[in-house]
C-alpha cells in the first residue's frame, strides 16, 4: 500500500502537523515520516515558495536553511554535492537546486512544482510592481528613486565580485581570467557565448594541466 | 507574437552560458536587448534592474521584468521560462549521473575554469550598470558606500536598498 502523507506548516508551533491521509495513524506516522520527511507535492510547493518570498537579492541562503535546518529534507553533505552540479551547470542555481529536490522526492511532478513554486510568488510581485513603473515611472521622483536604487545595487554587484573574486583557488593562477574575462565583455563588448566558450577552454586548460601536476 | 518568440530564443540562448546566474548575464542581455535589438533604452534597462533588486526572489526575474516591458505578459513568460527551462530539463536528466562524474579530472577543471570567468562576468554587470545609469561622482559615491558597507558589516542588503531609495528621492544622486 502507498502511503501519502500531507504535511502543511503550522502557523503556532515551529513543526509541522502531519495529517496521514489513510487513516489516523498519526503518532506512528510522525516518526516514520519525521526521519524519512518525504514532502509531497503540496509541500515541495510551500516549503519553495517561502524560499523565493524570503530572499532578496538571492535566495540561496534561504534555500539550505529551509532544506537543511527547517524541514530536513537532505542533509548538509547531500545539500553541498547537489548544490555542486547546479553551480557547475549555467543557468538560474536555485531553480537547478528546485528541480534536483523536486525530482528527488516526486518524480517529474515535483521536479515542475517545485520551482513554479519557487517562481511563482516573485513573479506576481514583480509584474506589480512593473505595472507601477509602467505607470508612475516617468515621475522625475520615481526616477531619483531608481537612481538610487541602481546605485546601491550596482555596489552590491561590486562586493559580490569582490567576494567571489577573494573566493577564487589559486589566485596568481586564475584570477588574469577574469581580468580577461572583463576587459573583453564589460571593455570590447564581445558577444558572452564566444567569450564563454574561449574562456572556458582556457581557463578550464590550465586547470586540467595543473591537476594533472599534482 | 514574432516578437516573443524571438525574446524566448534570444534568452534561451542566453541560459545556456549564464555561469555565475542571471547576475553574471547582465551585461549579455544589455547587448542583446539594448544594442542589438533595440527594445529597450538605457535608462528603463537600469531601472528595470533596481526594480529587480528591490523585489523579493531569485535574482533570474530580472528577465521576467525584460521580457514584461518589450513584451507584456506573454513577453514575461517567454523570458522567464526561456531563462529557466533549457537548463531545467538538463539539469533533471543529468542530476543521475552526477555522482558517478563525481571528482574527475575534467570534471574539477570546469569548475576551476569557470569560477574565475563567472567573477569577471559579475564585475561587468556592474560596470555596465554604472555606464547605463550614467552615473555621477554623488552616485559612484554611494556605490563606493554599498561596496564598503556589503562587505564590512552584515547589514542585510534590503537596508541599503532602502536607503538607495531615499538618498535617490531627496535628490542626491
Amino acid at each position: 500500500m502507498v502511503k501519502v502523507y500531507r504535511r502543511t506548516p503550522s502557523r503556532l508551533s515551529s513543526g509541522w502537523k502531519i495529517e496521514s491521509e489513510i487513516g489516523r495513524e498519526t503518532a506512528l506516522t510522525a516518526a516514520v515520516t519525521e526521519s524519512q520527511s518525504r514532502p509531497d507535492l503540496r509541500a515541495l510547493f510551500l516549503g519553495f515558495s517561502a524560499v523565493g518570498l524570503s530572499g532578496f537579492g538571492g535566495v540561496l541562503p534561504f534555500a539550505r536553511r529551509m532544506l537543511v535546518e527547517q524541514k530536513a529534507w537532505m542533509t548538509a553533505e547531500e545539500f553541498n554535492a547537489q548544490l555542486g552540479l547546479c553551480q557547475f551547470l549555467p543557468g538560474p542555481n536555485v531553480i537547478n537546486l528546485a528541480v534536483v529536490v523536486g525530482k528527488r522526492y516526486q518524480g517529474v511532478a515535483g521536479a515542475i512544482v517545485a520551482p513554479l513554486g519557487l517562481l511563482a510568488g516573485p513573479f506576481a510581485i514583480v509584474l506589480l510592481l512593473a505595472m507601477l513603473y509602467d505607470r508612475y515611472g516617468s515621475l522625475p521622483l520615481a526616477q531619483s528613486m531608481l537612481r538610487g536604487i541602481a546605485a546601491v545595487g550596482c555596489g552590491l554587484l561590486f562586493a559580490m565580485a569582490w567576494r567571489m573574486g577573494m573566493a577564487l583557488k589559486d589566485k596568481p593562477v586564475f584570477l588574469p581570467f577574469t581580468a580577461l574575462t572583463a576587459a573583453a565583455i564589460a571593455g570590447l563588448r564581445w558577444p558572452m557565448p564566444a567569450v564563454m566558450i574561449a574562456g572556458l577552454l582556457l581557463a578550464g586548460g590550465v586547470a586540467y594541466w595543473k591537476l594533472g601536476r599534482r | 507574437m514574432t516578437l516573443v518568440v524571438e525574446l524566448f530564443l534570444e534568452f534561451a540562448l542566453l541560459s545556456f552560458v549564464a555561469f555565475g546566474g542571471a547576475t553574471a548575464l547582465l551585461p549579455e542581455m544589455h547587448r542583446v536587448v539594448v544594442d542589438n535589438h533595440h527594445w529597450l533604452d538605457d535608462t528603463t534597462f537600469t531601472h528595470l534592474y533596481a526594480i529587480a533588486q528591490a523585489a523579493p526572489g531569485p535574482n533570474v526575474l530580472v528577465v521576467t521584468l525584460i521580457g514584461w516591458e518589450i513584451a507584456g505578459l506573454l513577453g514575461a513568460l517567454a523570458a522567464t521560462l526561456a531563462m529557466c527551462l533549457p537548463m531545467s530539463v538538463l539539469i533533471y536528466l543529468l542530476i543521475d549521473r552526477w555522482e558517478s562524474f563525481a571528482g574527475r579530472r575534467w570534471q574539477k577543471a570546469i569548475s576551476l575554469g569557470v569560477a574565475p570567468l563567472a567573477v569577471g562576468l559579475v564585475f561587468s554587470g556592474a560596470t555596465l550598470i554604472a555606464q547605463a545609469a550614467g552615473f555621477g561622482p554623488a552616485a559612484w559615491g554611494l556605490v563606493a558606500v554599498s561596496v564598503a558597507v556589503n562587505l564590512r558589516t552584515k547589514l542585510h542588503p534590503l537596508w541599503l536598498i532602502g536607503a538607495g531609495a531615499l538618498i535617490g528621492l531627496l535628490g542626491w544622486v
